[in-house]
């Protein structure tokens, strides 16, 4: 009985051992795992503010005045004025298409609601 | 093999021999006693020495390590440790709408190690082929003479890197560096200022801010606390840009030598936008000028360190003071016959404007005569109480460290005579910042405001009451009519009833007394009458203009229309529409002053 005992305990102790080593092993592999992609996310910060930088760059109001007066021809943008506020009343409704055959008969004889025109002005 | 204690063998003998048996038991115990003893003893032996090596692997065990962690360098354990990397950058400038202003950019400095050159000759040569900048000669001399290590230069492109990494010379050496990038180039750049590198070591340099926001800022730009978070500026970037483009045209079309304005809001005192021109590249900032005239250089910020006598645009605070203390309404007739005479002293006006002029049109037809006699009645130290409350009296409490030195230029002896003259804006000389300031009171219903470069929240809860709210509206009437039908009709922008006052002041020379033809020509106005929100000051420097066939040089020629052109350009940008009920005709009339 204390032999089966012994044999169990020193099973215990080299199967605990193992395992204090495996995960010795597998912290230290994590820790280097982090550190890489600690050192990946610092990398990909500064890319971002490079690009964050060149978006500013590429953006400042110089140049993309300048790429207005190049393409003038196409876009046809010009500065912002006064002018260009207007009412909202002043916008046109759009076109409604009108039916035919409502023009013909106004008042619908058939049961079915059809769509009128009130549809499009709430 | 097993002993009985009492053999038999020897118990017969010694019974024949007729001794006592019971000896025999005692001395075969006792042998088997030193036997048992011994035994026991060995095996006590075993164990200590199991146990003594036992000790001592373990004591081994635990000194071998403690000498390992006293001689190895302490490090703390890698998973806690955080990104290092973005605590130790400057944090960005941006607009009131989060574009960039300013930021960061890595960036790699170059050095070098003679000792560890191989051929330094030929480095040098390779050098200064890619930076044509540098001396070869001088160059030569450093890597062949005593030098253990020079800078050679302090940012380099990842082109020129990698063109210096083909030299393939093991003395040039590279250092990650952090520079300050302004993408908008000279946009806003006397408020950005500028920065350039502190303390420089191999593995990294200090940025700071040498002068403008980077400089007021540095502590707060620089503090880790801020984890980054950006410093959000009240400018805004479009209308900035507008306002240099347009104030860059009227300074040509105005053969002007310099110009600057500043677009503020009359309620919280934020500076949207605020321009100087000449200005300059905070990227490649220049050097301070070693001699002449600092405000001739384009670092010289003409709108916030400009001191300047701004003319006319003093008389509404002279009517105002008069309407303050109920001396007057905007209709009173005053005298304005000339020449006004104090002593040996005239003050004359412009043009003859006859007998007498109502309040209001002393400040439509900028009256000197007018505004003097208002100023007499009012008296010397309510005046200098009014300009004290308005700002005129101390440096602007803005954010920019240049601007804190700039004391306005006040009369040494404050006399009747300056009373007089400070009413019409001569005698007394602040910056276009001031004058912003000041207007922003008379508009937004007297209260004054605190120019600021950051962008407020709400608008300050307590402010201090310099003029009453009616006096207030009544001064902003009487400035819409100056444009209305008066010096400034050049300045009406449909939609956004433009009010204001125009200011030519003869510059000053050198030596004392005055030019003939050069004048400071200023334009404050604040809009819309009908509800102010923006005061804009327009200061041009030596501006003319040839209308009509005359050699113009008054502000209603020169500062105004480029105002009007702003306002038209600035408000649309900023979300202001124009108010199509005002847009009524207009009717244009030229006039100085």
């Amino acid at each position: 009985m204390k032999t089966f005992l012994y044999m169990i305990c020193c099973g215990v102790v080299i199967s605990v051992a193992y395992w204090a080593y495996k995960e010795n092993y597998r912290t230290q592999a994590s820790l280097r795992r982090v550190a890489e992609l600690q050192q990946q996310i610092a990398h990909e910060r500064e890319t971002i503010s490079v690009l964050n930088a060149e978006w500013a760059y590429l953006n400042r109001p110089n140049r993309l005045r300048d790429l207005v007066d190049l393409n003038f021809g196409e876009l046809g943008l010009v500065p912002l004025l006064p002018e260009h506020f207007a009412e909202v009343e002043l916008v046109a409704y759009p076109q409604v298409e009108i039916d035919v055959n409502e023009l013909v008969n106004p008042v619908s004889t058939s049961s079915a609601p059809t769509a009128g025109p009130d549809k499009e002005f709430p | 093999m097993r002993t009985p204690l009492r053999p038999l063998a020897r118990v017969l003998d010694a019974r024949e021999r007729g001794e006592n048996p019971d000896l025999i038991e005692a001395e075969e115990r006792a042998i088997r006693n030193v036997k048992t003893q011994m035994k026991m003893r060995r095996r006590a032996e075993s164990r200590l020495l199991v146990l003594g090596v036992f000790f001592f692997a373990a004591f081994l065990t635990v000194g071998t390590r403690m000498a390992s962690l006293s001689a190895s360098e302490p490090t703390e354990p890698v998973s806690t440790a955080s990104i290092p990397q973005i605590a130790n950058q400057r944090a960005d400038i941006v607009d009131r709408n989060g574009e960039v202003l300013a930021t960061n950019l890595a960036t790699t400095a170059l050095y070098a190690q003679p000792p560890l050159m191989v051929d330094p000759q030929t480095a040098a040569a390779g050098l200064v082929k890619i930076f044509p900048d540098l001396d070869l000669k001088r160059l030569q001399e450093d890597f062949s003479g005593k030098r253990k290590f020079l800078w050679i230069k302090k940012k380099i492109s990842p082109e020129q890197q990698q063109q210096v990494h083909d030299l393939g010379e093991p003395g040039l050496l590279f250092g990650p560096r952090e520079m300050r990038l302004y993408p908008n180039g000279r946009l806003a750049a006397h408020i950005l200022g500028g920065a350039s590198f502190g303390k420089e070591g191999v593995n990294a340099a200090e940025v700071i801010g040498v002068a403008g926001v980077e400089r007021y800022f540095d502590e707060t730009l620089r503090d880790p606390a801020r984890e980054g978070a950006p410093l959000a500026l009240s400018i805004d970037l479009t209308a900035q840009s507008a306002m240099r483009q347009v104030l860059s045209g009227g300074m040509k079309l105005m053969h002007a030598k310099g110009a600057a304005a500043i677009l503020m809001d009359i309620h919280t005192g934020e500076i949207l936008s605020m321009a100087s021109l000449p200005d300059f590249d905070p990227n490649d900032r220049p050097r301070v000028l070693t001699k002449g005239d600092q405000s001739d250089s384009p670092l010289f910020n003409r709108a916030s360190q400009g001191v300047y006598e701004l003319g006319s645009t003093f008389k509404i605070f002279a009517a105002g003071l008069s309407l303050e203390k109920g001396q007057v309404n905007e209709d009173t007739m005053i005298d304005t016959r000339g020449p006004l005479r104090w002593g040996k002293f005239k003050i004359r006006d412009f043009h003859d404007y006859g007998k007498e002029l109502s309040v209001t049109d002393i400040i439509v037809q900028s009256s000197n005569i007018g505004s003097a006699r208002l100023a007499m009645a009012t008296g010397t130290k309510a005046q200098q109480e009014l300009l004290g409350k308005l700002g005129f009296l101390d440096v602007v409490p803005v954010e920019l460290p240049e601007t804190r030195s700039v004391h306005p230029l006040l009369p040494p002896n404050w006399s009747e005579l300056s009373t007089m003259t400070i009413s019409y804006g001569h005698g007394i000389a602040a910056t276009p910042l001031h004058l912003a300031a000041a207007y922003a009171a008379v508009g937004n219903g007297g209260f004054k405001v605190k120019p600021t470069l950051l962008r407020q929240e709400t608008i300050p809860p307590q402010r201090e009451q310099v003029l009453s709210r009616d006096t207030s509206t009544k001064l902003v009437k009487m400035l819409r009519a100056v444009v209305t039908r008066g010096t400034a009709s050049f300045g009406e922008v449909k939609g956004y009833e433009v009010a204001g006052k125009t200011g030519s002041a003869d510059k000053p020379k050198p030596g004392g007394g005055y030019y003939d033809k050069k004048v400071i020509a200023t334009f404050a106005s604040i809009f819309p009458a009908s509800d102010p929100k923006y005061v804009l000051i327009v200061t041009l420097d030596e501006p003319s203009i040839k209308a009509h066939g005359e050699m113009r040089r008054t502000a209603g020629w020169t500062a105004v229309p480029v105002a009007a052109e702003l306002v038209a350009r600035l408000m649309p940008i900023l979300g202001l529409r124009p108010n199509v009920a005002s847009a009524g005709n207009v009717q244009y009339m030229a006039s100085g002053n």
